[in-house]
């Protein structure tokens, strides 16, 4: 019997895309857990996350931590395939579409904020859609979506505010994710 | 720092925007009203008015025989009729205002009303 070890030749992008989901996927585990009032409202605070690998790396980086996010944040929760699997999917996919125009608007004007608050509504609108589609096929499905509404301003303001706090004060472009401070040389603690 | 030095001035319009889309989508979502009653015509003439609220079953008589109407859960459906081709009993539950089921040949009809109407009626 022979015994093979297979090495995956890894880019310094790849340690970092990886760091950079990792800090996501936790991020959205806190968000589950947080307790609100109506069904389908969450901070989405994963996506402080995706607007700071935006402004450092760019959207290319950001779509692959917000596909490892959903994929890894799915296997954790239990819910993978599952309709909230999908409905996070498509929220992912429609924030991330909308991402790829926001991001070039001139950046003097528009900033985390305003990335954060359009990429809300591109999240909730895309869960409405597929929703209303596949899973609730029924008009009545948007007798809530002013409530999503609100919900995606004020937590699109706050996650926007947060990210480019985040980006405000570490700005060197090749440092690790947010709240991950480097630690001392000879701490060797494992940094969550 | 104060977090207003991280809004930059595009991001106040694009908090505007949002904030003018939050400000319409409640009376898009919501202009029906609620469905509160529903009206029962026979021959024309209004034979009953029904509170969605309390669950009944009204017959309506009419020239082919008659028509029964029930109200369950705050919708309200024709259960049967004497009518030859069903289209208003396979039409089902009617619980939006505005929504209107028509049992031509027995001259009877039932429509859902809402505290606002936002259509003059609605069928499929």
């Amino acid at each position: 019997m022979t015994r093979r070890t297979v090495t995956l030749a890894t880019t310094p992008e790849d340690h970092r895309i990886a760091q950079l989901a990792a800090a996501a996927v936790g991020l959205s585990l806190i968000d589950a857990a947080i307790p609100l009032p109506l069904p389908g409202i969450k901070p989405g605070l994963a996506n402080i996350v995706t607007m700071i690998v935006l402004a450092r790396y760019g959207w290319r980086t950001a779509v692959w931590v917000s596909g490892l996010r959903v994929i890894a944040g799915g296997l954790l929760l239990g819910q993978f395939l599952s309709p909230g699997f999908f409905l996070s999917l498509s929220g992912a996919v429609g924030s991330l579409l909308v991402l790829a125009f926001a991001c070039r608007l001139p950046q003097r004007w528009f900033g985390p904020v305003s990335w954060s608050i359009i990429a809300a509504f591109a999240h909730i609108g895309s869960q409405l859609l597929l929703a209303r589609l596949w899973l609730i096929p029924h008009n009545g499905l948007f007798y809530m979506a002013p409530f999503f509404f609100v919900a995606a301003l004020g937590f699109g303001i706050i996650n926007g505010l947060i990210a480019a706090r985040l980006i405000a004060e570490s700005p060197s472009g090749d440092s690790p994710p947010p709240a991950a401070d480097p630690l001392p040389a000879d701490s060797g603690a494992a940094n969550v | 720092m104060r977090w207003s030095a991280f809004v930059r001035p595009g991001d106040w319009a694009v908090v505007a925007a949002g904030a003018a889309l939050v400000g319409i989508s409640f009376p898009l979502a919501w202009q029906a009203g609620v469905a509160e009653k529903a009206i029962v015509r026979a021959g024309g003439a209004v034979f009953a008015e029904l509170d969605l609220g309390r669950e009944q079953r009204i017959e309506v008589p009419g020239p082919l025989g008659t028509t029964t109407i029930a109200v369950e859960r705050h919708r309200v459906r024709v259960v049967s009729d004497p009518g030859p081709r069903q289209y208003c009993v396979r039409q089902g539950w009617l619980e939006r205002p505005g929504e209107i089921a028509i049992c031509a040949p027995n001259q009877v009809s039932v429509q859902v009303k809402g505290s606002r109407e936002a259509y003059d009626s609605l069928s499929y």
